[in-house]
């Protein structure tokens, strides 16, 4: 929980913002106000190693205007990107995208959790929440994988599968569930990354990894904090506690045994410094990739199987 | 309406009544409002006899109901533990005590091996009136463990599904049961083995985006709840009332999620028959011979 003495991402957030007039100022008026800029750019400096964040906070960072989709990391760590499109039933959802890429010069196959940058966009790819299409699409997208031997990375950014009416229709259960079971007879290594929510059954759609890592200030959890808060408090308010009661962040779940590493993101948040974070993603996506590569198809479903089998809590006796 | 309901307002006494007990009383119907002699709503499957509303039953109701005689009950030695120290308005363990109180079984599951009308199974029951049927740790656990064990005997995994989805008090470690149990139910296909799940009422949230929906045969109860998002947050989401009979089982076959629907009373013929034929195993004897002399009759009668 906060203390109040320790600085807050809204602390380092006020003194950005006055570092940035003040910057702002010594450009337009040609003064020279180093002597007053310097002091204030080391505590800056000095904060951000304090800074210690709350799970709410890094909820909020998970969520701020500007973090990165899954499209701005793919521009800057993959090369030559086919967006393929259709589930070839019946539409193609925009929410998860995805086709074959060079990442960091080795072939993959990408499936992508993309929640829009701009009002329309977000619109058009509903904030990032699938309907039963997007699911669909990706188990298509993994037949391909198998098929041509392309190793699977997927880019987890969703609050969860989209709660529509339509989606209920055309079986957003099922096809959560049959894009599981798809993943797991996959033959080819899988890498899974958190870049920013990990909402529930519609995150671990595409969370099936050999390797499962997490960016720092992401979360992932069974529910939402809202939802969660709704449920226990009839208050959706209450997501902060929600979101410590559920402890989704991170650390948490390294802690649980449910990533495999924590990718870390710039001070700040990843949106500070879209290619420091980018690069940290696309080093530790290539060096899992690479480390997997020495193994046999036997062993990448078999080792898949083993890591999900053994994730609980329970005694016995 | 859950059926230790039902029990207890007629005699408030009677509280709580056991599970396997059948008290000699009568009820009133919840949706016809007529009134039900209890044993003969038990000897009818917990099917009204006059609107046929299908009860909520309690895992071992289920059992009694599904399979030919008691269970060589498996679960019950894995029990859940409070990982996550989770607390919202009272504490995971107190919440968890209190589920145990109710039922008598550590967790929402139970799981064993039996028989449905001759034919051999095992068996995975979800208990509703355990903590809303919730899927946590021992629930995957044991689920897992079931469909393991069944494809190493060689026998078929009937799954009885009723929950309202995952258990949050063990939030990310619960979500990834639905993993689990998906991986696990690997080895019944590995060896040909049937996997039938019956979605009862209700089914919803992570169950429903797992197990209970890619078995090989999907039989749905009249009138049960099914679909992965909970019809409040649906309403909440488009802000328009839902259509009648939204989520409900014959919704789902109408399009094209469910196998059958199938009449609780009607369940172990049904059940038997298809994992007959699917493990081809011959139609027993006494069925064959109802059938030929039914065949004959047929003959005579042009
Ligand atoms: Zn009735």
């Amino acid at each position: 929980m906060s203390s109040p003495t320790r600085p807050t991402a809204e602390t380092l957030r006020t003194l950005e913002a006055h570092i940035r007039d003040l910057e702002g100022t010594a450009l337009s008026s040609g003064q020279n106000l180093d002597a007053a800029l310097s002091p204030l750019r080391e505590q800056l400096e000095r904060l951000r190693g304090q800074v210690s964040l709350s799970r709410w906070e890094r909820v909020q960072l998970a969520r701020i205007a500007g973090r990165p989709t899954a499209l701005e990391y793919v521009e800057r760590l993959t090369s030559e990107f086919v967006e393929l499109h259709g589930d070839r039933t019946f539409g193609d959802d925009q929410a998860l995208i995805g086709g074959p890429a060079r990442w960091q010069g080795r072939p993959v196959m990408l499936l992508l959790q993309q929640k829009g940058r701009d009002t329309k966009d977000k619109i058009r790819r509903r904030f990032g929440s699938s309907n039963p299409e997007g699911y669909r699409k990706a188990i298509r997208l993994m037949d391909l994988a198998d098929k041509f031997r392309l190793p699977v990375v997927a880019l987890i950014d969703t609050q969860g599968a989209y709660p529509g009416l339509e989606a209920e229709e055309r079986g957003q259960g099922w096809a959560i569930a049959q894009s599981i079971q798809r993943m797991s007879r996959l033959r080819v290594p899988t890498v899974c990354a958190v870049i920013g929510e990990g909402g529930s059954g519609g995150a671990l759609a595409i969370g099936i990894g050999n390797r499962v890592l997490i960016m720092e200030n992401a979360w992932y959890s069974v529910i939402s904090p809202e939802g969660a808060a709704s449920i226990i408090w009839k208050d959706s308010a209450k997501a902060p506690e929600a979101a410590e009661a559920l402890k989704l962040t991170a650390p948490d779940l390294l802690e649980m045994g449910i990533v495999e590493e924590i990718i870390p993101e710039p001070t700040g948040g990843a949106h500070l410094d879209i290619d420091a974070a980018a690069a940290a993603l696309g080093e530790a996506v290539s060096r899992h990739l690479d480390e997997l590569g020495t193994q046999s198809p036997d062993e990448w479903l078999s080792g898949r199987a083993a890591r999900f089998r053994k994730l609980g809590a329970f005694t016995e006796s | 309406m859950a059926l230790d309901k039902f029990f207890r307002r007629r005699r408030p006494q009677v509280n709580p009544v056991a599970e396997t007990e059948t008290p000699d009383l009568w009820g009133k119907c919840p949706q016809c409002k007529e009134n039900v002699y209890l044993r003969d709503l038990a000897a009818g499957a917990y099917v009204c006899p006059s609107c046929g509303l299908h009860h909520r039953l309690g895992a071992s109701r289920r059992a009694e109901v599904l399979c030919d005689s008691p269970l060589e009950q498996w679960s019950g030695r894995v029990h859940p533990v409070d990982a996550l120290k989770f607390h919202d308005t009272e504490s995971y363990p107190e919440r968890l005590k209190r589920a145990q109180l109710k039922t008598g079984r550590p967790d929402a599951i139970l799981t064993g091996r039996g028989s449905i009308e001759g034919v051999d199974v095992v068996v995975a029951i979800m208990d509703f009136e355990f903590s809303g049927g919730s899927m946590g740790s021992v629930v995957g656990e044991e689920i897992a463990r079931a469909a393991e064990r069944a494809a190493q005997m060689g026998l078929p995994l009937v799954l009885v599904a009723a929950s309202g989805g995952a258990r949050m008090q063990e939030s990310a470690l619960s979500l990834m049961q639905m993993a689990k149990t998906t991986i696990a139910l690997e080895a019944l296909s590995a060896r040909g083995l049937p996997y039938i799940s019956v979605l009862t009422d209700p089914t919803t949230g992570g169950v429903t985006a797992s197990f209970a929906t890619i078995a090989d045969v999907i039989v749905a109860e009249p009138g049960a709840l099914i679909g992965f998002a909970g019809p409040r947050v649906i309403q909440q989401t488009i802000r328009q009332s839902l259509p009648e009979g939204f989520q409900r089982a014959e919704f789902l076959l109408e399009h094209g999620m469910v196998d059958m629907i199938v009449d609780r009373r009607q369940q172990r013929s049904d059940l038997a028959k298809l994992l007959r034929l699917l493990m081809h195993q011959p139609v027993p004897v006494a069925q064959a011979q109802a059938a030929s002399s039914q065949a004959a009759s047929t003959q005579v009668a042009p």
